[in-house]
């Protein structure tokens, strides 16, 4: 599914990425974890196509092919999806009529015709359903007003209308209380299949309790220091990232 | 010969030709002097300081319609709010068109300011209203006044809430080869009335036209006034747009300005209060680009207590356009409890684009609340990666960006129709298509 090789990234001439190296397979949940700092945004940012970043070497292979040169809009029609950590506030566009728009102009872009009106409305009553969000929820303006919980939830509901490959979650779980957790992670978990693959980008063990990885990786200073098992989730949260320091 | 010693030397001939009583006569004479001595407004006039009219008095006007002109419905149809049944004052060079009006006697007067300066019965209500809140002094006001004999005649009585909106429709036909016109409106609504009124300008083709257009709007006590001005003329039109508006007690009025077209406008919109617990709303949209200059100067003027203006001004720059936003509140010291806010965001997409914004507060009482704010920025850049992220293209983003900047203004439209007409233009002057209506 995705496989990134050697990249090299930075912002300002500041390098933060130095050289990464991930294999992640149809099916598979992958977290990445580690400090503040580390560069754990910066690398869902650049899957995801953020211009700010240079890509200084390497390449990231989504399906075989080299999306390191695409505009985000191009990755997302292939199948690309990022859950923010702090989602935009969109004002007087509802979040019917942005979804209505992204998924129409995914479908443009794959040749295919807009989304029938009944069609789309069944999706949404479905995704919304499973993301326990009210009909009310969906006529508000993106974002504007809404809670850290709502944002975050929104995201997966996107998520889930979107159907993408490849789904990284930035930090989904900073702001959620227990309760928004459990549905967003049972919502993630009933949208993982044997065709897409999931990266979890974590501070913290707490959603992985509930999102349960295939590999952990550990971020710190640009690149992956360790990887192994769930278990090393549990590691990682008793011995805290203090070790890496040493 | 130059525009104005044509205006003049025009206007001896046109006194003669008309007959109105002798009140008109001395008001116009008194109007023209003023013209005369002040001329044109320059740059070196500190509230003509951004907008040079040079360039466009350089034209050939004829300040005169020759003939008769007629348009099919077919052809304007989209200049209209279609899809509802409205009542129209239409004009077509600045002569009416009854073909393309439907204008009304039946419980409220929307008719034309010619019939209202003429005919004996409307009399009584010149004399309470003709040129009484229009500036005596600006000089552009006063040449209007001095030509004024068409336009909109709106006259709502007592608690009379008109049902449907009416539309107001200046179109030129281009032809002439550069046309001046100078519509008047006199907008009365009584007391508990409620009205709701759409102006437009319209060029139908590129020969230039300069219009120089003065409105007055009288709401009584606890009137509700809602107009709503459309300015997305052709690049070769210009329009100097002067509207005075007076309030009675507790009465509500706003002003949209939707200003998307044109090569130079001028917005001179003043609110002056006459009563107590009045509530003003000047909201505006500017979106243009090239050379387009959009130039909105607003007065409020707080002169009793315990009222009410909201300010809220947005503009997106592209091209080498030039906006400018001078908002004047001027707070007296009888308006104790004045509630005066006033926001004007704006938006530059290119590096020649050009904004002067200008608050200017005058307060002389001492238990107000006012507050103003001004930004200028770009489009916010996390918020476009977000959307692309989403599979939105770059170009459809930004367009959704735009929008959602602009959506304090059009989220207040009470006409749902206007409300989607205005997203259109929107959209279409962004050169997109959204998968709804925006």
């Amino acid at each position: 599914m995705l496989s990134i090789k050697n990249l090299h990234a930075s912002i300002e001439d500041k390098e933060i990425l130095k050289g990464i190296n991930l294999e992640v397979k149809a099916g598979e949940v992958h977290a990445i974890m580690g400090p503040n700092g580390a560069g754990k945004s910066t690398l869902s940012s650049i899957i995801a196509g953020n211009e700010n970043y240079t890509v200084t070497d390497g390449e990231i292979l989504l399906e075989g092919e080299d999306i390191s040169e695409l505009a985000p809009e191009e990755r997302a029609h292939k199948g690309v999806f990022l859950s923010f950590q702090y989602p935009v506030e969109i004002p007087g566009v509802s979040v019917t009529n942005f979804m209505k728009t992204a998924i129409n102009e995914s479908r443009k872009a794959r040749g295919q015709e807009d989304m029938p009106a009944n069609e789309m409305l069944k999706l949404i009553r479905e995704k919304s359903e499973l993301l326990e969000i009210d009909r009310k929820f969906l006529s508000r303006s993106l974002n504007e007003g809404f809670s850290g919980g709502e944002k975050k939830r929104n995201e997966i509901f996107q998520m889930a209308m979107l159907e993408p490959k490849l789904a990284i979650l930035d930090e989904t779980d900073s702001g959620l209380d227990i309760d928004a957790l459990r549905i967003v992670a049972n919502g993630v978990n009933k949208l993982k299949s044997k065709d897409n693959a999931v990266i979890v980008i974590t501070h913290y063990q707490r959603l992985l309790e509930y999102i349960v990885p295939d590999f952990v990786h550990v971020l710190h200073d640009g690149k992956i220091v360790k990887s192994g098992g769930k278990e090393l989730a549990l590691e990682l949260e008793e011995k805290g990232y203090d070790w890496l320091k040493a | 010969m130059e525009l104005k010693e044509k205006l003049i030397s025009s206007f001896m001939a046109f006194e003669e030709k008309i007959d109105f009583h002798q009140e008109l006569h001395d008001v116009r004479s008194q109007a023209i002097k003023n013209f005369e001595s002040k001329g044109f407004p320059t740059k070196k006039e500190e509230s003509w300081k951004y907008t040079s009219l040079n360039t466009i008095l350089k034209n050939d006007f004829s300040v005169f319609p020759k003939k008769e002109n007629t348009i099919e419905f077919a052809e304007v149809k989209k200049y209209f709010l279609h899809e509802i049944d409205t009542y129209k004052v239409v004009f077509i060079d600045g002569i009416f068109s009854s073909f393309l009006s439907s204008t009304s006697h039946d419980g409220l007067d929307v008719c034309l300011m010619s019939s209202a300066l003429n005919k004996p019965k409307y009399k009584i209500y010149i004399d309470e209203y003709f040129n009484k809140i229009a500036s005596k002094e600006e000089s552009l006001t006063s040449l209007n006044t001095a030509f004024a004999s068409e336009g909109a005649y709106i006259n709502i009585p007592k608690s009379k809430v008109v049902e449907k909106p009416i539309e107001i429709i200046y179109f030129s036909t281009g032809s002439e080869a550069a046309l001046m016109v100078q519509p008047r409106n006199l907008v009365i609504v009584g007391e508990n009335a409620h009205v709701q009124i759409i102006e437009r300008h319209q060029s139908l083709n590129d020969n230039p036209v300069l219009t120089n257009s003065v409105t007055e709007i009288f709401a009584q006590k606890r009137a509700i006034v809602d107009y709503y001005k459309i300015q997305n003329d052709v690049q070769t039109a210009n329009l100097i747009d002067n509207t005075y508006i007076a309030q009675k007690q507790e009465s509500h009025v706003s002003v949209h300005t939707f200003s998307f077209g044109g090569n130079i406008t001028r917005n001179n919109l003043n609110f002056y209060h006459q009563g107590e617990r009045i509530d003003s709303t000047l909201k505006g949209v500017t979106i243009i680009g090239d050379k387009q200059h959009v130039d909105h100067y607003t007065l409020v003027q707080h002169a009793t207590p315990n009222c009410e203006s909201h300010q809220n001004y947005k503009t997106i720059l592209d091209g080498a356009s030039t906006g400018v936003f001078n908002g004047k509140i001027f707070v007296e010291k009888e308006a104790q409890k004045t509630d005066a806010f006033q926001k004007n965001n704006n938006i530059l997409l290119s590096d020649k684009a050009t904004i002067n914004a200008k608050p200017q507060l005058e307060i002389f009482a001492d238990d107000v609340k006012c507050s103003h704010g001004c930004t200028i920025g770009q489009l916010d850049e996390n918020a476009m990666f977000y959307m692309q992220q989403r599979g939105i293209p770059k170009k459809e983003a930004k367009a959704l960006l735009m929008y959602a900047f602009t959506s304090e203004v059009t989220g207040s439209i009470k006409i749902p129709e206007l409300r989607s007409k205005i997203a259109r233009i929107i959209a279409d002057k962004l050169g997109v298509k959204m998968g709804f209506d925006l």
